[in-house]
Parts: structure tokens; sequence; C-alpha cells
């Protein structure tokens, strides 16, 4: 029989190692799997270098896992936002290391990742600084950079529904990175705001097939991070 | 330098390109200024807007009782979806872009040079936390990349040079500029003025740019 779903975040994230590089799901707050990084402060683990499109905002989910000095490494498209605090000081400390990567660029990488292409050629970022460094190749004339695939050892996810085969839906722009997430990692790892029975979910509509999915959690109400941002809460909590 | 000339509100800039922009077309519009767009498309015109965070038939901000605080546009403020509208991840969104299916971006400006080089995600300060988001992917995909910007900055410098002096976001890929003094189009690496605003004359419009103008005519 085949079952994914996990008692807790806890034990979901139970064997996550120092040094690690987990993909975290999420555009800004929409998306991004607080309770699962919350379990990940709570064991502490170090030395993470984090694929995520942000670095979080206040001291919440991924900001409060890089305040918390776990992070070492983070690849990224936008690593500010309105109340991004935590990141830019150590930043400028240079405490942090950051890979700065086009939005679109970072997505194809973590697509390639799943998908068993080792690089690509694109044209994005042809004549600015990012391509600097970068394999070169004209192709029928025009300029293309090559950039190589992400993977994941684990990979953060936050989703609507899910069933114990680790099929899932999404709630609109929620989905975001989710789905080539969930295929680049060995381990995938997605909370889940409802978790329902092997075929309510019809199979016209699945949108991460479940053989991309290895544990399920039921989170079934997820803490909103700007809510707790407006509340100056932190965590671990103050 | 002081302008005496204000030329044309921001909004009617915003409406020439929402006017300019043909019906049926795929639309995805910068964060900022660009929005303006949306609230300039005639009626009768049917508009799809793409927001590269994974919603194509992005519709306007909801009233307060209909948020969805899980949907938003890549501004990360609360948007609508429209009858028709659909949802997909990161990689197929950047499929749209990259691959040349969207129609027209609109995206703001540091600097646009001669050649229609952009800049436009980074000042190059060096304590500054760097960060490109999707700037470069559209510029590199879409088919029709237009910018609307003041014609000058804040502090009166020109932004229409003869080179980016900030870091670039894409080379050669700018069609139009629209600024508060002139419409101008890029054709073969240069710049042709295409309409100026009520009491701008060539002249002045060229002392205000440093970039070289040409006229069609």
């Amino acid at each position: 029989m085949i079952n994914k779903i996990f008692n807790s975040p806890a034990e979901a994230v139970e064997d996550i190692f120092d040094g690690a590089t987990i993909l975290i799901s999420g555009f800004g707050e929409v998306g991004s799997p607080i309770e699962l990084i919350h379990a990940l402060i709570d064991k502490g683990v170090k030395n993470l270098t984090v694929v995520s499109n942000n670095t979080g905002s206040g001291y919440i989910g991924l900001a409060a896992l890089i305040e918390n000095k776990q992070v070492k490494k983070v690849i990224c498209s936008f690593p500010k936002t309105a109340n991004s605090v935590v990141f830019p000081e150590l930043y400028s400390k240079g405490e942090i290391e950051l890979e700065l990567v086009p939005q679109g660029t970072l997505a194809e990488r973590i697509r390639c990742g799943g998908a068993g292409i080792p690089a690509f050629y694109t044209p994005t970022s042809v004549g600015t600084i990012l391509a600097d460094g970068k394999e070169k190749r004209i192709i029928n004339g025009k300029e293309y950079i090559l950039e190589h695939a992400i993977k994941g050892d684990f990979a953060l996810v936050k989703c609507l529904k899910a069933d114990r085969y680790g099929n899932l839906v999404y709630n609109k722009t929620a989905r975001n990175f989710g789905p080539i997430m969930c295929a680049a990692a060995k381990t995938t790892i997605v909370q889940a705001k409802q978790i329902v029975d092997v075929g309510d979910i019809d199979p016209e509509v699945v949108v991460t097939p479940g053989i991309f999915v290895q544990r399920v959690v039921s989170v079934p109400n997820p803490l909103e991070e700007s809510v707790l941002i407006a509340e100056n809460r932190r965590y671990p909590w103050n | 330098m002081e302008l005496k000339i204000t030329g044309w509100d921001m909004n009617l800039v915003a409406q020439k390109i929402a006017n300019d922009i043909p019906d049926g077309s795929y639309v995805n519009l910068g964060i900022g200024i660009p929005e303006l767009v949306a609230n300039h498309i005639p009626n009768g015109k049917e508009i799809i807007f793409h927001t590269e965070n994974g919603l194509l038939g992005m519709g306007p901000q909801p009233e307060p009782d209909k948020i969805d605080p899980e949907l938003i546009n890549a501004g990360k403020k609360s948007v609508s979806a429209i009858p028709g509208a659909c949802y997909f991840h990161h990689a197929d969104s950047f499929m749209m872009i990259r691959g040349g299916h969207i129609d027209y971006c609109v995206l703001g400006a540091f600097q646009v040079s001669q050649e229609g080089d952009l800049a436009n995600w980074s000042t190059g300060e060096p304590n500054s936390v760097p960060a490109v988001g999707g700037a470069m992917d559209l510029v590199a995909g879409v088919k029709n990349v237009f910018v609307i910007t003041t014609h000058l900055t804040k502090k009166g410098e020109p932004k229409i040079v003869k080179e980016c002096t900030y870091p670039l976001t894409g080379k050669n890929v700018v069609n139009k500029i629209y600024t508060n003094l002139a419409v101008i189009e890029v054709i073969d690496k240069k710049l042709f003025v295409l309409e100026m605003a009520p009491g701008v004359e060539f002249n002045f419009l060229q002392s205000v740019t440093e970039a070289e103008l040409h006229t069609k005519t």
C-alpha cells in the first residue's frame, strides 16, 4: 500500500541534513510552506543552500530560517521585498552568499532538474552582467548562454489538496514554483490544507502527479505571513 | 537641467500605449507606472493581461471582501481573475514569455540607449541587494517591448542616453519609448521621434535627450 501521509511537519523534515540543498516554493508569502520551514528551524540543521524566488519577509518563515543562521547560500531572483529585513542585513555584512538568477531562468533550471536535462541555452541575460563567465553559443545567428539545471536534496512545497498518493492541486497563484520543485528534488515534502481520499481528485485536474511527491503533511490552517508580520510576531515565537 | 515644459501627464502616456496595443493582444505590464496602462484600455478592445507569477487573464484589484490572499500579481498586490482566466506554474509562465507568446510588455526604465538597450533592474550601487526578477526574461522573449518613463530623472538628467551607464537588462531590446515629452521608436538601432507633447519642439527634445534623435521625414 502506498501512503505518503506523515503525521507532523517535524516528522516529515526529520532526515533533512546539514549542507542540504532545499527548494522552497512560494512567490513572496503566497505558496510559502511556513509550517514546514518552522519545523526546519526547530530541527536546527545548518549550512543549507536554499532555492526560492525571494528571501522572506519580517521574521517569519524563510526570513526566520535565514535569521537563525541556518542558510549558507540562497539562489533566488528577487532577494528583497517590502518587508525584507533579514537577508539585506546579512548580505551587506557578507554573512550569506547570493546567486542571483533571472526569474524565468530560475524556473527553467528547476524544471530541467526534474526533467533530466542537465543544462540548456537561453537568450535571457545575454549582454548583461548576469551572463559574465557563462558559456556562450550562437545558434541560428542569435547569441545564447548556457545555464545548468538545479536539483534539490529536498523540496518544501505548499498546496491546497493532496491525496495519499501525493497527487496535488494548488490554489490560484500559490501554485507558482510548486509543481517544478516537486519534480526536481530527491525528497519532496508537501504541506496540504486538505487531505482527500484517493479518487476524490479528478484525474483531469491533478496538477502535480503523485510520482513527484514523497511526503504529505496535513496543515489545515496555515499561518499567514503578512498577518503575523503586522502583529510583529517572529519565529521562534516571541 | 530645469524643465519648463512638463508635457503629458503619465496617465495620458499610459493611454497612448493602451491605444497602440491591438485588440486581442496578450500583454505583460511591469510593476509601477506600467500598471497605469490597464486603466486605459478602450471599450471594445479585448486585451489579456499576463502576470508572470502564474496568471493569464488578470483583472483589477478586487473589493476588500473578495480578496483571496493567494491571488496576487507580480508586484505582490491582490488582483482578480477575469472569466476565462487560467493559472499555471512558473516554468509555463516563462515559457509564454521567453518563447515569444506574449505580444507586448510595458516596462519602466532607469536608462534606454540610442540602440535600444534597456537598464531597469539595478543602479549598480555597491551596497544594495541586487534583485532582477523577470525583467531580463521579458526583454529577451516578448515580441514588442515598450518602455514608459519620465523623459528625465528626478535630478533632471536624461534617461535616453548614448550608452547606458547602469547594468543592462538587455541589449537592443526596446521597440518604443513613451515619455511625458514624446513617443520614440527604435528602428535599426536609431531613435525616431513619432510624436511630441504639446509645446515640445524637436530642438528642445534633442536638448533634453543625450542620445541622437531622428525624424522620419
